[in-house]
């Protein structure tokens, strides 16, 4: 049941990535790059990650998508016309193929690590809330790299507004 | 259980790698290269669970923080652009090309 569950969110997800890819107008291709981000909610969802999916829906498919959406009506783009050639097409197929090839060899080329071994398993998830055990690791364990990302994120703010200054 | 995940990701990933390849809008490169880091956060959480270690989960916190920053800091750049050049097309970005 579990099996055929994944293999159909699964192909959703696959044909919205490739729909993102070779739709024409860019709100088609920010659409279905939504869908995607459901799709890979919903494998949180079954991976026991119950914060991570409802952050994926929130922060990804909420905020940054508006913003990308925001900005393509903003500017008003026309669909693309002209086409790369070819050959640019065939080469980057060869590459994203390779990509895709070194990522299976490495992957049934080694053995898995013994499953379980952490203190992670889906009864601690249960017991103690799946919310809980990411705060505890972020506030104790992971505090200097949290607080880090602070300053990342006033980087970013001061970056945005002194590049949508009048004179650049 | 795992490879299939490991799978998909794979899958998902090299699909963000063709579509930065081969598309010439800034704004949909940049949604392909969102769709590579949520494969990569799709096997981060993937190898967390199976392992039994929340640590990859608390990378994929920072990575969409990171994901959050680079959309806030990249549209801006991109709306700049177009502020002067009228088009956001990757081929047309060549005053720097040598």
């Amino acid at each position: 049941m579990e099996t055929l569950f994944f293999t159909i969110v699964a192909a959703v997800a696959v044909l919205s990535s490739i729909l993102v890819i070779t739709c024409k107008n860019p709100i088609n291709s920010a659409l279905s790059l939504v869908m995607t981000f459901f799709c890979l909610a919903t494998f949180y969802v079954m991976l026991d990650a119950q914060f991570m999916a409802a952050i994926q829906v929130i922060v990804y498919a909420g905020a940054i998508m508006v913003l990308v959406v925001f900005v393509i009506m903003l500017l008003n783009i026309r669909s693309e016309t002209g086409k790369r050639s070819n050959h640019a097409v065939a080469v980057s197929s060869i590459l994203a193929f390779l990509v895709l090839f070194e990522a299976c060899y490495f992957l049934f080329r080694s053995t898995p690590a013994k499953e379980g071994m952490g203190p992670l398993t889906s009864s601690v998830i249960e017991q103690v809330g799946h919310t809980e055990l990411i705060g505890k690791a972020m506030y104790s364990e992971f505090l200097l790299p949290f607080e880090i990302t602070s300053l990342l994120l006033l980087v970013a703010i001061i970056g945005a507004v002194v590049l949508s200054k009048k004179k650049i | 259980m795992l490879e299939k995940y490991l799978i998909l990701s794979a899958i998902l990933f090299s699909i963000g790698t063709l579509g930065v390849l081969i598309r010439r809008n800034a704004i949909v490169i940049f949604m392909c290269v969102e769709l590579m880091l949520n494969a990569v956060n799709l096997t981060f959480i993937a190898l967390s669970r199976h392992l039994g270690n929340i640590d990859g989960q608390i990378f994929v916190f920072f990575v969409m923080t990171v994901a959050a920053a680079e959309a806030a800091v990249g549209l801006a750049l991109m709306v700049a652009y177009f502020k002067n050049r009228e088009s956001i097309d990757v081929e047309d970005i060549n005053v720097m090309k040598w």
